[in-house]
């Protein structure tokens, strides 16, 4: 996802989550159902998207889904098949991921890296049962992921390769975030949920609609799934799940979506992560599988590896924990107490719902990343202390099919 | 010419419209009312809803000494800080304490009991930049436009 917030003015606050009026922003499946539910519509990653509904607001919305459970329209994200007998071993030449060791019907965050060892982009791959590998990328991201996939599969081709690159274009995908979830899914599903267990995906009847594919992740720390759907069907899927008993079910905007993955410690595309962070500076190191740090054949391998193997990376993502008043922002400068240097920068922050607390994402030295290294965070007429703690900054809860 | 044709009508009825809420306003969605030399400051309607729920404000302490354009405090919500910026220049005399127990009171009342805080006023020249009711509502449509 690409930024969505920043300390600014009033004004560029509105910018940042830019007014929509004539420009010639996309629309998703889902854009009547936004504006029929009140949604305040800005544009994010060239489309029109809500970042709340109505007078709910963010804060709510988040206690809202962690208590309960909330959809988000996620349709704006780039949905793609990889198809070809080479299809695993071209996924694997660019991202990090061991998707020939993966079981079907099952899959992996990963990120696609490039020759310096930075983030290109980060990405969900499921190994299907199906002669396809799917793939969900970042809207932000997708002038930059498709001519890059589609230039390799071409490369590839040329040699001989079997791999083609098809994006499922205007597909509706709807993600279902909170611990009433399964109550709501399952009343309307014959796909057994106690059995698919986080980062597993099937395709079934989702309230009466065919042909949906049902993947048990998201990015807020909850349980929950992702549901890719035919357009012209998304409206009235998520009219039904509104519509359960079984739950407190809510629509929940961009707005929400951010504070919730910021609380869960994961990372924005554009903020946290990018072309200049590598993974195990990101601290995603377990995304770079274990049988892909034998071979080394990604982009930027040798780089990434090296840091893993020797800890020899020159800066770290920490979670930071600042008391109550100013919160930390988006490229605040952090500054040693003693020597008054500059030790790093925050990324991504805002006022916990959750904890009532000022929690934010950093990057900081080797020196000051370990938990309980405090620091002060420089607002420029003021200073606060902050403190380096663990993510997630609230519990996740991601089902696994354990106690 | 009549008094219509000349356009002197509608800019009597600003001018009541102006007396009505006195306020005055900057282009960062500020807003100030002067009354017997002294000003009270606030943000806006359209500067809340577009932070969202405001969970944290900064206000100048009782004595600061600010001048136009300062930035003065900070309005924090979950979605964004935003710096508040005197629209003129003065000595505070009063911060709403209240603001600081219950941030959410500017979002309910921007205009009323979410005031920022009050200053006696330095020079009753700088209100002649700011804008009325009038040129506010203009400029919030034309910045619209341009987006």
């Amino acid at each position: 996802m690409n930024r969505l917030v920043s300390r600014s003015t009033f004004l560029n606050a509105a910018r940042c989550f830019s007014r929509t009026s004539e420009v010639s922003a996309k629309q998703t499946c889902l854009i009547e159902t936004h504006k029929k539910h009140g949604g305040k519509l800005v544009e994010f990653a060239g489309y029109d998207m809500p970042t709340q509904y109505g007078d709910f607001s963010i804060k709510e919305s988040i206690i809202h889904t962690r208590k309960h459970v909330s959809l988000f329209d996620v349709s704006h994200m780039l949905q793609t098949h990889i198809t070809g007998k080479d299809r695993i071993a071209f996924i694997e030449s660019l991202t990090t991921a061991d998707v020939q060791g993966l079981q079907e019907n099952s899959g992996t965050l990963s990120v696609f890296t490039n020759e310096k060892g930075g983030i290109k982009d980060d990405l969900i791959i499921m190994k299907t049962d199906k002669d396809f590998l799917f793939l969900v990328t970042n809207a932000g991201c997708i002038d930059k992921d498709l001519p890059y996939l589609q230039e390799n599969a071409a490369t590839w081709r040329s040699k001989g390769k079997d791999v083609n690159i098809e994006t499922l274009d205007n597909r509706g995908l709807v993600a279902v975030q909170g611990p009433e979830m399964a109550r709501v899914l399952q009343e309307g599903t014959d796909i057994d949920l106690t059995k698919l267990t986080f980062m597993k995906t099937t395709v079934g009847k989702v309230y009466g609609i065919d042909g949906c594919r049902v993947t048990r992740c998201g990015y807020t720390g909850e349980d929950g799934v992702e549901i890719s759907v035919d357009p012209s069907k998304a409206a009235d899927l998520v009219d039904r799940l509104l519509a359960s008993q079984a739950g407190n079910v809510k629509l929940a905007g961009l707005g929400a979506r951010d504070a919730l993955r910021l609380e869960a410690g994961l990372c924005l595309y554009g903020s946290d992560i990018d072309e200049n962070t590598t993974p195990i500076e990101a601290g995603l190191a377990f995304v770079v599988a274990k049988r892909r740090r034998e071979t080394l054949d990604f982009p930027g391998a040798e780089k990434i590896v090296k840091q893993l193997k020797e800890k020899s990376w020159p800066k770290r993502r920490v979670g930071l924990l600042a008391p109550p008043g100013r919160c930390p922002r988006s490229h605040l400068p952090l500054i040693d107490p003693l020597d008054k240097c500059a030790i790093g920068f925050v990324t991504s922050g805002c006022p916990s719902p959750t904890l009532g607390k000022n929690i934010a994402i950093a990057y900081v030295d080797k020196s000051h990343a370990k938990e309980g290294t405090k620091f002060i965070v420089d607002f420029g007429a003021k200073q606060s202390p902050v403190e380096v703690v663990k993510m997630p900054f609230v519990p996740t809860h991601y089902y696994t099919g354990k106690k | 010419m009549s008094l219509l044709s000349r356009g002197v009508l509608p800019s009597l009825r600003s001018a009541v419209r102006f007396a009505s809420s006195g306020r005055l306003y900057t282009k960062k969605h500020e807003w100030v009312v002067v009354e017997n030399g002294v000003g009270t400051v606030g943000i806006t309607d359209f500067a809340t809803e577009q932070l969202g729920d405001v969970v944290f404000i900064e206000l100048p302490d009782e004595g600061t000494e600010i001048s136009k354009g300062d930035s003065t405090g900070a309005v924090e919500s979950v979605k964004a800080a935003s710096d508040i910026y005197a629209p003129i220049s003065g000595t505070v005399t009063e911060k709403n304490v209240k603001l600081e127990e219950e941030a959410g009171l500017i979002n309910k009342s921007p205009f009323e009991k979410g005031w920022l805080y009050k200053l006696k006023v330095k020079s009753e020249d700088e209100l002649n930049k700011l804008l009325n009711e009038q040129q506010y509502e203009q400029f919030k449509k034309d910045e619209e436009a341009a987006h």
